[in-house]
């Protein structure tokens, strides 16, 4: 089926099998690998992105069911070449990674949660992230990234 | 995991949809949010051949007053009922409810009418559209039927829906206030419910509905009957898991389930400022 989707801000057209998942669409066929297949069974959050702004597993979403939407990947994320968005700077900053798997889809997650509350407590940013698993169990640094960036205290 | 090959159909109306289930029959499923639908097809223990795409279907997103009930269209995403100030202040219940299920990025996408549909007994919102008294509308060929909540869930992820009819919308009558209460019990954040229990104070009478306890979500009615004859929250809770039939699984046995939901009910009701 013949798909139009607006990925990153550009118009991407493909032809796929309805049964194909959006993040196999997106990592195979557009080759944006940035986006991370981690249980497959919509647990983890690796592979979260933007569906119209909101955060959504692309593991759980059909690629035919994006045809006409506005999809944001991690490699949209930031303004240019040479410059990070604030949560990822905030990341970068507060060592919110260690094996960085999880990375892509916490920013993505982060990014979609703030937009919905811009000044979350911790218990907040907990809740707000459950749906991302990190292997590492490196927590506590990615909340005080999450943190850090509501608070507009990273420098990029 | 990839799901097997179907064919993939977009309705762009309720109409579109029923007539597109009438051609396929049993071999069609619908697709709202696909949250619990295109993991189970990735496991193979749904194996649709058509799959009808209703998440265009965008005029049964909405979430009305319609007098003495709220009127909530069945594409309607958990999301927007978490965070909608209209059942904040008249179902609240139904709203916080909405905001207990799996994760945001499942809320952000999951639908109330797909939810209901799939008929999950584990689910978080089945249970509260029961302990609400809702009433769910069905559309088929020959035009809309309502059904209660508590004739809707028939089995274990079978419904009182025909092969060739879809929901369209959810009625919940208002129970406004803090007569209200959701204890989830589950060993991990996004975890279904190893036992739920909803609370509610509704047009006079407090009702429970109890997650998990067998192959449908089910009224507590031993309690509830327990409650009208005067029985304090506490006694009334003992009763939680008579008539019930709690499944066994990695999770907890079914004693352990019945304990479980004589403690919820316990805590759901004391919440709920039931005495």
């Amino acid at each position: 089926m013949e798909i139009s989707v607006t990925v990153n801000g550009e118009t991407r057209t493909g032809d796929v099998e309805p049964r194909t998942l959006l993040v196999y669409w997106l990592r195979d066929d557009l080759r944006l690998t940035g986006t991370n297949v981690g249980c497959d069974t919509s647990s983890c959050g690796a592979c979260t992105i933007h569906v119209n702004g909101e955060s959504v597993k692309s593991c759980t979403m059909l690629a035919v069911q994006a045809d006409g939407e506005d999809i944001g990947t991690i490699e949209g994320l930031a303004p240019s070449e040479d410059e990070l968005h604030p949560m990822q700077e905030a990341f970068r900053q507060n060592h919110g990674l260690q094996c960085g798997y999880c990375t892509p889809g916490m920013v993505m997650a982060a990014v979609s949660l703030l937009e919905e509350n811009a000044n979350p407590t911790e218990r907040e940013v907990r809740l707000g992230l459950e749906g991302n698993l990190c292997r590492c169990t490196g927590y506590h640094n990615i909340v005080k990234s999450v943190l850090a960036c509501a608070a507009g205290e990273t420098s990029t | 995991m990839i799901p097997a090959a179907f064919d993939y159909v977009r309705a762009g109306s309720a109409s579109e949809a029923i007539a597109l289930l009438g051609e396929h029959g049993d071999e069609a499923k619908l697709l709202a949010g696909g949250h619990s639908l295109l993991p189970m097809m990735k496991l193979r223990l749904a194996v649709p051949s058509v799959v009808v795409d209703i998440g265009r279907v965008t005029d049964l997103s909405y979430i009305n007053d319609g007098g003495d009930h709220i009127a909530i269209g069945a594409l309607t995403r958990h999301r927007a009922l978490e965070t909608s100030d209209l059942l904040a202040a008249e179902c609240p219940l139904l709203g916080h409810v909405a905001g207990e299920v799996g994760d945001p990025q499942v809320r952000h996408r999951g639908t109330l009418g797909g939810s209901l549909a799939h008929s999950d007994p584990a689910s978080d919102l089945p249970a509260a559209v029961l302990a609400l008294g809702g009433t769910l509308v069905a559309q088929g060929p020959g035009g809309s039927r309502e059904i209660a909540a508590s004739d809707f869930f028939t089995g274990y992820f079978e419904s009182a829906l025909a092969d060739d009819e879809m929901l369209t919308e959810i009625r919940v009558p208002k129970a406004p206030g803090d007569g209200w209460n959701y204890q989830k019990f589950n060993r991990r954040a996004q975890d279904w419910a190893i036992v739920g229990a909803a609370a509610v104070t509704v047009n006079g009478g407090t009702n429970v509905a109890l997650v998990n306890m067998g192959s449908v979500p089910i009224r507590a009615s031993a309690t509830e009957a327990a409650l009208a004859s005067g029985a304090s929250a506490a006694e009334a809770a003992e009763q939680a898991a008579e008539g019930t039939d709690a499944p066994t699984d990695l999770n907890a046995t079914p004693d352990y389930r019945n304990h479980l939901a004589r403690v919820l009910t316990r805590r759901a009701l004391e919440a709920a400022g039931v005495s």
